[in-house]
């Protein structure tokens, strides 16, 4: 008896649906082993990690302020993959567009300047993280580089453009040398949806990306011309679809949904510009994305549980001394699974009696 | 390898392969239903069928590459189960694929020795290989790399990599849709001489002339099933015909007065160099083809079809725009869109994965070609409701046969994609159509729908160029016929005047008479003239 993969005669929707839940579900046997290893009574880990954040509205605030950078840099970062362009930069992105709309808010600190600020914020994040994301865009097109070094590099020079900025020339005068910028004031703030609480205008704004990206893939030609690019570039050509073009324009709205997405989180939940604004969301949102099947509504469900493990993760570090680090452990092994199940969609096990050779030819 | 010759004195009691109540199934889909078949020595035995009517899968079977899910193989009277194509070579069974499994950077010895199990010296097979070679009249050169070489010496690299194990049985798929009239003439002879030799051939076919020519025996499968084991010499073309599909096959009605109006496309000495490192450059290429015409481009594979395809429909651009002239508008710098939109429509030799997106719907794969032209786009908004009726008008007008309203392109069968293909662009009433291998892999009942809508678009009073390597395909339809060879279009000749030999001839690469081919080709290119 062998078991073996078998090609489908036709692709399986069922599964596709199914995939991330099979995912899910043995990522959650997987860390069931590892608490088990690390001392920890699995059941209560578990109850920990996915059901106590669910229970209080603190915690159901976190998730849907976690979840607002990781959808919309998933967002923005599928449409990359759709068609076909290795988009792997988005934390430095989200980076520079929150550098670029913290300069506004710097800038005007202390002025009379108007609530033109905040506007102004977000417009210049997203343009910013728009352009940063058009170097490995051009390089790939003009020169034929691997855009998922280029787009990776470049996260390391956001990183340390953002430090040097922070501990030099916007260092916070009064901040007692702690690397980072003064409070910015109010205009300059994103304004919170319920008083008192954390949840703010943002999660507004990722959902209206959600809706729109999702008019964009199914209704437009533009959406259509990134689906055919991906999923057939000769036929895509056939059709008079510009591959170059739309891997400048995909990654160009994938950067500006990042950077815009960055300068959300420092005028919103932040406050200030510092070092260690991100717990790796333009990375993470490499999972949400492929954990969405890289469809808008996908990406909203992937983004607000992806946002449950790192509440949940703090909250088991609090109550059960689980090391924070399990919870990057756990979005590695959910992305693992995650692409695993997938080939099930195209492939399928099956048994076979007597050993085989593999085929030596095709017929 | 097997140390007994082919000349067995007990084989001609039992049969050398036997196959009883073969079936192949595929969830509820059955490949092969019981199938019954005898394979004799010194025996060239045919195996007939349409496209889907289940030779590949029984003879992937008998090769070992699939398992039968019921019956039985006996291999010279003795039960035979094979775990794979190793086991089948070990006993005997040799196989020359359709698909050519050869490295394009590798030489043609190398090739041969990674087809073999390794147990001589480089030296020694080489060797070998060039007797072998010698011995069938199948000349090689074993130092020369495979990207040199035509397809027809490619193919001579499989079977003489097949011929090198002394097989007793040899299975041969479609091996001539990829010769000249010429080279599959001097295959003939190499079977023949094979037979002679005691061995025993399995023909896959379905060029009938040629398995009357060649073949002792036939067996016809339709739909999975065994239909008739006949004598092919006995039969008429028509009547095997008849028993591959299984009905009258309708005759393309011949063109009722087609009236030839302007040149609606116009090639100007168009020299382009590929893309590809092996790729084929362009050379000198004019024609002209007016309204209400069909021209025909034969030639083998590989000798700048594709790359001719690609400059037509603008998928490569020319540097001069005159080179390519569309509706009397030079073209040659615009995009596909843009030269759709002056009227062109294409057709290209691979539908899937090329013609539409394989897993895309065929409502989507309408929108594919037909935003350009067609109102299914609004202010960059997709008319989903637009796209759904070409489907639904391709589906009516061209017979295709589909599951569910609006299924992914892969999913059909290819006659009905190809359908779905042609008629996508029919619909949408072109100038100029220019469609590749309209018909290849395509089963008799669809291929009869597809050439006669080209011919009753040409009627219509569009420009039709069709470049095809059936050559039976372009007598049907065409009106004149040029060949392509190492990337230079011969002149073309009235489809009257074209018999095989000649354009055999002008295949192989050989100007029918010299003087002549350069004076007319001074002429086209001075009529066509910039």
């Amino acid at each position: 008896m062998q078991l073996v993969l078998e090609k489908r005669a036709e692709r399986s929707n069922t599964i596709a649906l199914v995939s991330p839940l099979i995912a899910i579900a043995l990522t959650i046997v997987t860390m069931s082993i590892l608490f088990a290893i690390l001392g920890k009574n699995p059941i209560a880990a578990l109850g920990v990690y996915f059901i106590d954040p669910l229970t209080d509205s603190y915690s159901l605030q976190e998730i849907a302020v976690k979840a607002t950078p990781l959808v919309m840099i998933a967002v923005g970062l599928s449409l990359c993959y759709l068609a076909n362009a290795w988009n792997i930069g988005a934390e430095g992105q989200f980076l520079i567009g929150a550098v670029a709309g913290s300069w506004i808010a710097v800038k005007t600190q202390g002025t009379e300047a108007g609530h033109w600020v905040l506007p102004a914020m977000l417009l210049m994040g997203a343009i910013a993280g728009a352009l940063y994301a058009l170097i490995p865009a051009i390089c790939k097109v003009k020169f034929g580089a691997s855009e998922i070094l280029t787009s990776l590099m470049l996260v390391y020079v956001a990183d340390l453009f953002l430090d040097y900025l922070v501990r030099g020339p916007w260092r916070d005068p009064a901040g007692f040398n702690f690397p980072t910028t003064a409070e910015f004031d109010s205009v300059a703030t994103v304004p919170v949806l319920i008083e008192g609480g954390r949840l703010h205008l943002g999660a507004l704004i990722a959902l209206a990306v959600v809706a729109a990206t999702a008019v964009l893939l199914g209704r437009t030609i533009k959406g259509f011309e990134i689906r055919v690019v991906g999923a057939a570039p000769r036929a895509a050509r056939f059709g008079g679809f510009n591959a170059n073009q739309l891997i400048v324009l995909t990654f160009a709205v994938s950067g500006a949904l990042a950077g815009l997405a960055g300068i959300i989180e420092v005028a919103g939940p932040v406050g200030h510009l510092q070092p260690g604004i991100s717990p790796g969301y333009g990375f993470t949102a490499i999972i949400v994305a492929f954990l969405g099947r890289l469809n808008p509504i996908g990406i909203l469900i992937a983004g607000l549980f992806l946002a449950l493990t790192f509440i949940g993760g703090e909250q088991a570090q609090i109550a059960m001394k689980i090391p924070l680090d399990v919870t990057k452990v756990f979005q590695g092994i959910l992305l693992f699974y995650v692409l695993a199940c997938d080939s099930l969609i195209l492939y399928r096990f099956r048994l076979i009696s007597t050993p085989r050779q593999v085929p030596s030819g095709t017929g | 390898m097997s140390d007994s010759t082919p000349d067995d004195p007990h084989s001609g009691q039992t049969p050398l392969l036997q196959t009883v109540g073969l079936t192949k199934r595929y969830g509820t889909f059955l490949a092969n239903d019981h199938i019954d078949i005898e394979i004799w020595p010194k025996q060239i035995h045919a195996l007939l069928g349409e496209n889907g009517a289940g030779k590949s899968t029984l003879v992937k079977a008998i090769y070992g590459l699939i398992q039968p899910s019921e019956g039985e193989m006996r291999w010279q009277g003795e039960s035979m189960v094979l775990s794979g194509p190793s086991e089948a070579r070990a006993r005997g069974i040799g196989m020359v694929f359709q698909h050519f499994s050869l490295f394009d950077n590798l030489t043609v010895a190398e090739n041969v020795a990674l087809g073999l199990d390794g147990k001589e010296s480089f030296k020694d097979m080489s060797a070998r290989l060039e007797q072998v070679s010698h011995v069938y009249g199948l000349p090689l050169d074993p130092k020369r790399e495979v990207w040199q070489l035509s397809v027809g010496e490619r193919q001579r690299i499989e079977i003489v990599r097949a011929l090198m194990q002394n097989p007793k049985f040899l299975i041969l798929d479609e091996p001539t849709a990829v010769l000249t009239p010429q080279e599959a003439d001097q295959l003939f002879i190499v079977l023949d001489r094979l037979k002679a030799e005691g061995r025993a051939i399995l023909y896959i076919s379905h060029k009938l002339e040629e398995v009357k020519r060649l073949c002792d025996t036939a067996t016809i499968l339709r739909g999975g099933r065994k239909i008739s084991t006949c004598n092919p010499k006995a039969e008429t073309a028509a009547s095997l015909a008849r028993m591959m599909v299984g009905a009258e096959i309708k005759e393309v009605k011949a063109a009722a007065q087609r009236t030839i109006t302007v040149p609606r496309l116009v090639v100007n000495d168009l020299s382009l160099a590929p893309d590809d490192p092996h790729g084929v450059t362009l050379d000198r290429i004019s024609l002209e083809l007016k309204g209400g015409e069909i021209l025909g481009i034969a030639g083998v594979a590989g000798n700048g079809q594709d790359e001719f395809f690609a400059a037509l429909s603008g998928e490569r651009l020319a540097q001069d725009p005159g080179t390519i002239v569309i509706e009397g508008i030079a073209a040659g710098h615009l995009s596909i869109t843009r030269r759709r939109k002056l009227g062109a429509a294409f057709v290209p030799e691979e539908r899937l994965g090329h013609g539409t997106a394989p897993r895309m719907k065929l409502s989507e794969n309408a929108l594919l070609t037909g935003h350009a032209a067609s109102h299914m786009v609004k202010r960059g908004f997709i008319d989903t409701a637009a796209t759904l009726r070409t489907v639904d008008r391709a589906t009516e007008t061209f017979d295709v046969r589909k599951a569910k309203r609006d299924p992914e392109a892969a999913s059909l069968s290819g006659g009905n994609l190809q359908k779905f293909v042609v008629g996508r662009e029919i619909l949408r009433n072109p100038a100029v159509l220019v469609v590749s291998q309209p018909t290849w892999g395509v089963d008799a009942g669809a291929a009869a729908v597809i050439r006669q809508a080209l011919l009753d678009l040409a009627a219509g009073g569009a420009a039709v160029l069709v470049t095809s390597q059936d050559l039976d395909e372009l007598t049907e339809i065409a009106d004149r016929i040029a060949v392509m060879f190492h990337g230079r279009l011969s002149p073309p000749l009235p489809t009257a005047q074209a018999s095989r030999e000649k354009l055999g001839l002008l295949m192989g690469g050989s100007p029918l008479d010299h003087d002549q081919k350069d004076t007319t080709e001074k002429d086209t290119a001075h009529a066509v003239g910039a």
